[in-house]
């Protein structure tokens, strides 16, 4: 599965795309909610890890404005119940995410995405 | 005693495609098991199984960890990250399989980030030619075809250890006596001061399989 925690740590990896390679564009997203385990404790320790606005944004594009768009300083319990559901509830089913900067297509297709270059990508 | 993780939902026909978890498999989960404890205590937010194949061992780690962790997994194998995700979900762990090279695409997000990377390698020594086509299909000999060393795929990944492991991270790898070990820990050392353990051996049929451990 990708979840939006997961689309968070994707950068486009083809030769020479150093640059502009993060955060990978959504496109054609098909999204399925899914519960998932509350941990406060994993929040707050990746709550460091993550690019805040590349997660906001893609939350909104994927149709949830629950987040802020600043990190908060005070994390409380209404502000990780909201990143909970938005970095761990959020399936990507099918789509494809695209890189800004040279345009590779990674698709998605049934929950799992392709992150496998072409021969000439490779660096 | 941590259960080996229920597998019952895979079929003949997934094996004929993606490595069914034998003796080099679970030498890995015993490794991890010994050091379940102090694993716990480390809390290792982020993990990432290389060349995941059936899921086994991510979710065997996910029984360890729980919902502390986030368990990424790549492999080439379409096949193989599809039967890593129902591993995981037919095992009560989320985990999110990619299909991809080693850790190429999480390599800028997660520089020197990973908690936790383990990683079950094609590990048997094989012609080069032999290797280089095995890996390039993306397919069950992918699994197991590691060229004249047997250390063509393990290489690269030695080589992006330093780059990848947190500050804290720990790197789990099987490995065969025909690999050299201590040749692998020197190089490691030498190269980029990362220490290393064997931390299990034994022998298993013709095999007489590592466990190595690497951490700063």
């Amino acid at each position: 599965m990708v979840r939006l925690i997961t689309h968070n740590l994707l950068a486009c990896h083809a030769k020479g795309c150093t640059t502009n390679n993060f955060p990978l564009k959504l496109q054609g997203i098909v999204v399925e909610v899914r519960e998932a385990e509350f941990n406060a404790e994993f929040l707050r320790g990746f709550l460091p890890r993550i690019e805040w606005t590349a997660l906001v944004n893609a939350a909104r594009e994927l149709g949830d404005t629950s987040l802020p768009t600043e990190m908060p300083e005070m994390v409380d319990n209404d502000f990780l119940k909201n990143l909970h559901h938005v970095l761990l509830e959020m399936h990507i089913d099918e789509g494809a995410m695209i890189c800004p900067n040279c345009g590779h297509k990674y698709p998605i297709l049934n929950g799992i995405p392709n992150m496998l270059l072409a021969e000439h990508e490779i660096g | 005693m941590i259960p080996t993780p229920d597998l019952s939902h895979l079929t003949r026909e997934d094996y004929d495609h993606v490595y069914e978890p034998a003796e080099d498999t679970f030498i890995l989960l015993d490794a991890l098991e010994q050091d379940a404890l102090e694993l716990q205590k480390l809390a290792p937010r982020v993990c990432l199984e290389l060349g995941s194949g059936s899921g086994c061992v991510s979710s065997f780690i996910g029984a360890i960890l729980g919902a502390n962790c986030l368990y990424l997994a790549s492999d080439t194998n379409p096949r193989a990250s599809q039967c890593t995700m129902r591993t995981g979900r037919q095992n009560n762990t989320a985990v999110d399989a990619v299909i991809a090279n080693l850790a190429s695409p999480f390599g800028r997000r997660l520089s020197r980030s990973i908690d936790l990377l383990v990683f079950n390698p094609p590990y048997v020594l094989t012609d080069e030619g032999e290797a280089v086509d095995a890996q390039s299909g993306a397919d069950i000999a992918g699994a197991w075809a590691g060229g004249p060393s047997g250390m063509q795929v393990t290489d690269i990944v030695l080589d992006q250890l330093d780059k990848l492991l947190s500050p804290t991270g720990r790197f789990y790898l099987v490995a065969v006596k025909q690999n050299d070990v201590p040749a692998i820990q020197q190089r490691v050392w030498k190269n980029f001061a990362l220490q290393s353990d064997v931390v299990l051996q034994r022998r298993a049929g013709r095999e007489h399989l590592f466990v190595v451990r690497f951490m700063r």
